[in-house]
């Protein structure tokens, strides 16, 4: 086929260039939009998703991780002694507040382990070492969040909950979804941080021994240990993240702004290409009444939209790369794995055909007669 | 001798609120292999009606026409298409080339919805474009021709899909009376020597020397009696170049 759906699109460099600008504004919008969420999504449950745990075991009536209820920490024995657990473990998170040296307060949320077991230890550690958290007083906490909370360097002492706290380490990039950055110390710490009772945690997290089932056992824990819910982690993650997402409607705006940029760019490039269309349509009228199917005429047409697709996409891309990769020293991080880059192509394409279909459907009615007039 | 089109008690109607509108009335017409064939009459008589419909473009109110023996009243919007493609080719009076394309891209087209590879298209556009004249314009625009190679390069496209029938509005309309002589020269030729059907709607007596048969069209029906071309001694001159062209 001679190349006029090209030579069409490129003929009139200002409308390629509102075309253009109409699909990279629409993807930069649904990728950080997507991203946004997707970036959301993961801080909800970062903590229960980089646990270790095969289970959560709760107060009743916990929707999410952030609502926990204090619990008699005995029941961790009683954890321990039902068949099929390999290791349980206490768990504090709860909010308190941060003293910085200015006299300013930050609300953080403490998470209070068990140093010498592998659950629930912080993970990307970029300066000091999860064992520091074993000397009085110490916590560790995210890079991203020093400015924040007043922090400068390693060795700082601040006040948490009214009890003195020292700074021995970094983390970088665990964000908290809520604006509370996360501060990791012992369990000791976090009991007085948070103002729980000596013999009181808010989680027990439990690893399952090989080939145990996990239905079985949360059977067991429910019928032996009173007063407590027990959920997966895969699930605690999911009521976390949809309380966040959903239950706060939070997510729900971040979805319909991205829906918005869909709406947008379908919107901007379907008047494009309709009217790039009616400017060519004496020559549509032309190839049908040459004898041209109607087949042919849309290939013409969707041929347009899909150039117009690809090549806004590779530019909106391009600039979505730069916005992902500032996003990432900031507190909402924009997420964009690979199948979400491919996804995003397939539904520029998809954005772009579905609005040439406007045009199709002006071009189906043209009748080829009027090429006698004039 | 079979006709190229045979025309009918042709009628056709536009709908135009409760009444309606008559454009043809019984309309008897044949168009011969090897004959120019020329439509004549006032404006809105409807002899562009009459084309679009020998054309295969707008279908008829009743009656009959056979495009190459073949009934073609009654078939659908898929079937018009092959056909046009199959026996028709036409020469518009602005042209309408793709302007986008250049003159060998033009005709190109045209192979390309004939199911033409590529590589042989273009071989057979720059052998139709040299025909009419047009060897050192292969790459050009129609921006950059002339009226007279753009009306060229659209009998060149015409031609491309080998149509028995080429179906012409005022091709001259749009050039002065040399290149429109030069062009109705191509025509003749079109006929005379290559023994298509070509009919030519025009309201330029100038060109009306080179008709076979004249029929003047008034108020939906033809005029009787048919007539021969009307003399035109300023138009008997031929062109060489263009003539040779094209044998």
């Amino acid at each position: 086929m001679p190349p006029l759906a090209q030579r069409n699109l490129f003929h009139d460099k200002v409308r390629l260039t509102v075309t253009l600008t109409g699909i990279v504004f629409s993807v930069v919008l649904i990728v950080v939009q997507l991203g946004l969420f997707l970036g959301f999504t993961t801080a909800t449950s970062n903590l229960i998703d980089h646990s270790g745990a095969d289970l959560w075991i709760t107060s009743k009536n916990v929707p999410y991780v952030e609502q926990g209820v204090a619990f008699s920490e005995r029941k961790l024995n009683q954890v321990r002694a039902i068949p099929g657990v390999a290791d349980a473990q206490k768990l504090i998170a709860r909010w308190t507040q941060w003293k910085r040296h200015d006299g300013g307060q930050e609300s953080v949320q403490i998470v209070g382990i068990n140093v010498d077991d592998p659950l629930e230890r912080p993970w990307n550690l970029v300066e000091g070492r999860v064992e520091d958290l074993k000397s009085p007083d110490a916590v560790i906490l995210d890079e991203l969040y020093k400015q924040k909370l007043g922090v400068t360097r390693i060795g700082e002492v601040f006040e948490i909950g009214g009890h003195r706290a020292r700074v021995v380490g970094f983390t970088r990039g665990i964000r908290s979804f809520t604006t509370s950055p996360y501060v990791f110390t012992s369990f000791k710490n976090a009991q007085d941080y948070t103002g729980l009772r000596e013999d009181q945690t808010m989680f027990i997290l439990a690893r399952l021994a090989p080939g145990a089932d996990w239905h079985e056992v949360r059977s067991e824990l429910l019928a032996h240990v009173k007063d407590v819910e027990v959920f997966t982690t895969a699930q605690f993650s999911r009521m976390t993240t949809f309380y966040w997402m959903f239950t706060t409607g939070a997510g729900v705006a971040v979805l319909i702004a991205a829906v918005l940029g869909l709406v947008v760019g379908f919107v901007v490039v379907a008047q494009t290409i309709y009217a790039t269309t009616m400017d060519h349509i004496r020559e549509f009228g032309t190839l049908k009444a040459m004898g041209a199917p109607n087949s042919y005429v849309y290939k013409v047409i969707m041929k347009q939209a899909a150039i117009s697709a690809v090549i806004g996409y590779v530019l909106g891309m391009i600039v979505s790369f730069f916005v992902v990769q500032g996003s990432q020293k900031g507190g909402a991080a924009i997420l964009m794995p690979p199948t979400m880059a491919v996804g995003m192509f397939f539904l520029t394409l998809a954005m772009c055909v579905g609005a040439a279909l406007v045009s199709i459907n002006k071009v189906t009615h043209i009748d080829p007669a009027m090429v006698f007039k004039g | 001798m079979q006709s190229a089109i045979a025309v009918r008690e042709l009628t056709k109607t536009y709908a135009e609120g409760s009444a309606g509108t008559l454009a043809l009335r019984g309309v008897d017409l044949d168009a011969h292999p090897g004959e120019l064939l020329m439509l004549v009459g006032p404006s809105g008589s409807g002899k562009t009606t009459l084309l679009s419909i020998m054309g295969c473009i707008l279908t008829a109110t009743s009656g009959s026409v056979r495009i190459a023996g073949r009934e073609v009243v009654g078939l659908g919007e898929k079937q018009l298409p092959a056909l046009r493609l199959e026996h028709i080719g036409f020469v518009f009076q602005g042209f309408n080339l793709f302007p986008t394309l250049s003159a060998a891209e033009n005709v190109e087209l045209m192979l390309d919805l004939k199911g033409v590879s590529a590589a042989k298209a273009k071989k057979r556009a720059h052998e139709l474009l040299d025909q009419v004249g047009l060897g050192g314009k292969f790459e050009s625009f129609p921006a950059d021709l002339s009226g007279g190679q753009k009306q060229r390069v659209a009998i060149a496209r015409a031609l491309a899909g080998d149509p028995g029938i080429i179906l012409a509005d005022e091709p001259t309309a749009a050039l002065d009376s040399h290149t429109g002589r030069n062009v109705m020269q191509m025509m003749s030729d079109l006929a005379h020597q290559r023994g298509r059907a070509v009919v030519i709607v025009t309201h330029d007596s100038r060109v009306l020397s080179f008709a076979d048969r004249i029929v003047k069209i008034e108020d939906g029906a033809i005029a009787a009696p048919e007539s021969e071309p009307v003399p035109a001694p300023l138009l008997t001159q031929t062109l060489p170049q263009a003539s040779a062209g094209l044998a």
